[in-house]
């Protein structure tokens, strides 16, 4: 390390870290953040994006562990690296914070996206939208004589790249649930 | 050569059994007599204090009482031996609790956010943190700017808030706000308590969040029907600990980096803030030996002044927007900068793309997200300034002790070059008191004494920064970071609480003076001495420089018609008051304030258009500083404006 003049420890995690933080370019990154489920807590991490003026492209939160009491917030967020940086440390100084990891960067992770899909038609256009569906490997949750809902699950792009695909054959309602993720491997953050 | 005594508890000495019914009227009768004569401990710790040691040796560590006496047990338990606070419906109970005992002083203040500014002045005096009981609903949201102000400036504070029943929370209940809700974003953490169970755990945990890493406000907002409730009482040590544990030591790698550089740097520059003086009596100890052994340069934020003393042979005087030229100039033009709890703020900083370009910089934080926030720096060191300053010097010692020693012989030439600028300078007057004569005559006077200095916000504040000189920490409080007109009165009070033999001054304008002034009521009825040494421009002065400067001259609304006689209200408020406009008149003035066994108004009515220099403007690099309209203009060539 001393011979290549790379800071010591600064390739730990990731070769992302040896960038220059000053970079313009926004990234996209997902952050796992691990708190305590008490009251206001969701409300205390969204103030932080908003009273500091970070942008939250996603949010989903639920209870994780219900004896120790914890939930899992995973926000997919974009900003200039060293905003990134920023919003983690902000995070981890947080009284009811206990991790944070960036799925992004701190290595190998899996991301999935729930989505639900209402598509209207009939004829030849509910078979196209079922042909569709099975490509993606969407299971059909709900129907009508006029009506699909599908559930897709999936990354990001994915659940985009199935909306756009059914919104010719009228797609007329999409709830997604956010990303969530985890890192890969038998590593646990808890 | 440093004296830092310790917080003394006002009632260390105090004996009384748990239970014990006491005489009302002696609890209420002590109110009224700060400068108590009772013979203290010295080292006696409240935490320590006669009834805590009862509660130990009976070994009654968990009890059942109601949430309102919980209150007062943790407190007690906590060291708590100073609340300053103002009673209403939903906090009632806690004041039943108050008026039953007498190991904690309440004082009453005149209005909430007035009694979280004497909160943190208490605290910035002891450093243990300042508590502060108010009602729910105003109460609550009157304390919002004190509490943002504490955030700001890393003051340890717990405040207790009443809350309306937990049966009524979300009906619009009279005197309802949700206290939790509002105060987020200006706390470090705050709680709602919801169960008499659970109340003593929150508050010995909101006592150690508001005090562990970087300090800060914290509140715990306590429903009417829990303080009336039964429940199980723990005292700390039954408390689990924390999860919260921020992290005190730095990385030994960066420290050895760190110390290795200082080896070879030519033009270092140790930048502290208010963060060695939150760190303790030991860390200033440290940034001096570290200072004195190295023979580096020490400038230091508004905020810090006082961790390294003014008279000691490294010190430039503070930098920034209003800082002295030299400190802006060696910040600007330095290569090694030691950042020491400090947080490169805007008015630090200046233009960020143009902040000290030659410079490879480390910052010392406690505070992670302070790092690289503003700045990139070179070497991160994330921990305790007490810590970190002593693995620094001890590496740094143990390789030898060696520093640049031709390269620090020039620096230091250049550094005196820059100070001949003499860049306070200002013009004399015989016809009417200059801004600056005042607190030059005031610091000559009371130079020596015990002295504690708070002040308000604006160009007497800068001017008071530059002017007075501070030997050692935990001697001058002031709004830094959130700038809060109306917060020296009640600092004062604060800090003559916490200090009843000593002098306290608070430097002022009239126009933040005004803010707060209720807050009169609160030291007379307490016979605090506090001096309040107005600088009366009748205008809003830094309003008024920035419009002259800044906006075309449009003095649109800084100035006021209508202020009070401030003699008369001093007597109106039943304390002292004087004036005076005299140059001559002056010192006679000042001595007779000083004399003066009680608070005083003092009306300083000074030169009405003074502005304050020297000023970085917004936007411009360290080294486009204006030096003003002083003398010195002639001596570094008349280009205008003089920007150097």
């Amino acid at each position: 390390m001393k011979k290549l003049k790379i800071k010591k420890g600064a390739s730990r995690k990731s070769a992302y870290d040896l960038r220059s933080p000053l970079e313009d370019e926004l990234e996209t990154h997902t952050l796992s953040v691990l708190v305590d489920n008490e009251a206001g807590v969701l409300a205390r991490v969204i103030g932080l994006f908003s009273g500091r003026g970070y942008n939250i492209d996603s949010l989903t939160v639920a209870e994780v562990d219900r004896e120790g009491k914890r939930s899992r917030i995973t926000i997919v967020t974009n900003g200039k690296p060293a905003v990134i940086e920023q919003i983690k440390a902000q995070l981890e100084r947080m009284v009811p914070v206990y991790l944070v990891s960036d799925l992004t960067i701190d290595g190998p992770s899996v991301e999935r996206e729930l989505a639900l899909l209402k598509v209207r038609g009939q004829g030849a256009q509910r078979v196209e939208a079922l042909r569709l569906a099975d490509i993606f490997r969407a299971k059909v949750v709900d129907s009508t004589l006029e009506s699909f809902v599908f559930e897709i699950t999936g990354v990001p792009e994915k659940v985009d790249a199935f909306a756009d695909l059914l919104k010719p054959l009228e797609l007329v309602e999409v709830a997604r649930t956010g990303v969530v993720g985890m890192s890969r491997g038998s590593q646990a953050d808890y | 050569m440093l004296t830092l005594a310790r917080a003394k508890p006002i009632f260390a000495g105090l004996k009384f059994a748990v239970g014990e019914i006491r005489d009302k009227k002696k609890a209420h009768g002590t109110e009224g007599d700060v400068r108590d004569k009772r013979p203290r401990q010295p080292g006696v710790s409240a935490a320590f204090s006669p009834r805590n040691e009862i509660l130990r040796s009976t070994r009654l560590m968990t009890r059942q009482m109601s949430g309102a006496r919980m209150v007062i047990q943790a407190l007690a338990d906590q060291g708590v031996d100073t609340v300053f606070g103002y009673p209403g419906g939903a906090v009632l109970p806690i004041y039943d609790e108050i008026i039953a005992q007498n190991h904690i002083r309440h004082f009453l203040v005149r209005h909430e956010q007035g009694a979280v500014h004497a909160a943190e002045g208490y605290a910035r005096t002891t450093g243990k943190p300042g508590v502060v009981l108010v009602t729910s609903g105003p109460g609550a949201t009157n304390s919002v700017t004190g509490l943002t102000d504490a955030l700001m400036d890393s003051v340890p504070i717990v405040l207790i808030s009443g809350q309306v029943p937990t049966f009524m929370i979300g009906n619009d209940a009279f005197q309802e706000a949700d206290t939790v809700g509002i105060t987020r974003p200006c706390t470090k953490h705050n709680w709602l308590v919801k169960d008499t169970e659970v109340l003593a755990g929150v508050i010995h945990h909101a006592f150690h969040v508001a005090t562990a890493g970087r300090p800060g406000p914290v509140l715990v907002d306590i429903p009417k029907d829990v303080q009336f409730a039964t429940g199980t009482y723990r005292d700390p040590k039954e408390t689990a600990p924390s999860r919260y544990q921020p992290q005190v030591r730095g990385d030994p790698e960066a420290i050895e980096q760190l110390a290795e550089w200082m080896e070879t740097a030519a033009k270092p520059i140790l930048y502290t803030g208010g963060g060695v003086i939150n760190s303790g009596a030991r860390a200033c100890e440290l940034l001096r030996q570290l200072a004195d052994e190295t023979g580096f340069p020490v400038t230091s934020t508004l905020m810090g002044l006082g961790a390294y003393p003014a008279s000691g042979p490294n010190w430039l005087g503070m930098l920034g927007m209003h800082g002295m030229y030299e400190s802006n100039m060696a910040m600007h033009d330095c290569d090694l900068m030691i950042n020491v709890g400090a947080r490169f703020d805007d008015r630090i900083t200046g233009r960020l793309s143009a902040f000290s370009p030659d410079s490879r910089k480390a910052h010392i934080d406690i505070d992670r997200s302070s790092i690289n926030k503003a700045i990139q720096v070179e070497i991160p060191i994330v921990g305790d300034v007490e810590n970190v300053l002593e693995d620094l010097l001890a590496r740094w010692r143990k390789r030898g002790r060696r520093t640049n020693s031709e390269g620090l012989a020039e620096w230091r030439a250049q550094i005196e070059n820059w100070k001949s600028v003499n860049c306070l300078n200002y013009r004399r007057s015989d016809r009417s008191i200059k801004p600056q004569h005042a607190i030059q005559r005031l610091e000559k006077i009371t130079r020596g004494m015990d002295r504690y200095v708070t002040t308000e916000v604006g160009q007497h504040q800068m001017w008071a920064a530059q002017f007075m000189a501070f030997e050692e920490p935990f001697r001058w409080m002031t709004s830094g970071g959130l700038g809060t007109m109306g917060y020296g009165l009640p600092a004062s009070i604060g800090v003559q609480v916490a200090r009843p033999e000593s002098l306290v001054i608070n430097v002022a304008g009239e126009a933040s003076w005004l803010m707060n002034m209720q807050e009169m009521g609160t030291a007379v009825q307490y016979k605090l001495p506090v001096k309040q040494f107005i600088l009366n421009n009748e205008r809003l002065g830094m309003v008024r420089q920035w419009q002259e400067l800044l906006h075309g001259e449009r003095y649109s609304h800084s100035w006021s018609d209508a202020l009070p006689d401030f003699v008369k209200l001093g007597e109106a408020f039943g304390c002292k008051g004087i004036a005076v406009s005299n140059p001559a008149d002056l010192d006679d003035a000042i001595q007779e304030m000083l004399e003066y066994d009680g608070p005083v108004i003092f009306d300083c009515q000074v030169e009405k258009h003074e502005n304050c220099f020297p000023m970085i403007p917004s936007g411009e690099p360290h080294n486009k500083m204006l030096l003003g309209e002083s003398a010195a203009q002639g001596a570094i060539g008349d280009a205008g404006a003089v920007l150097v």
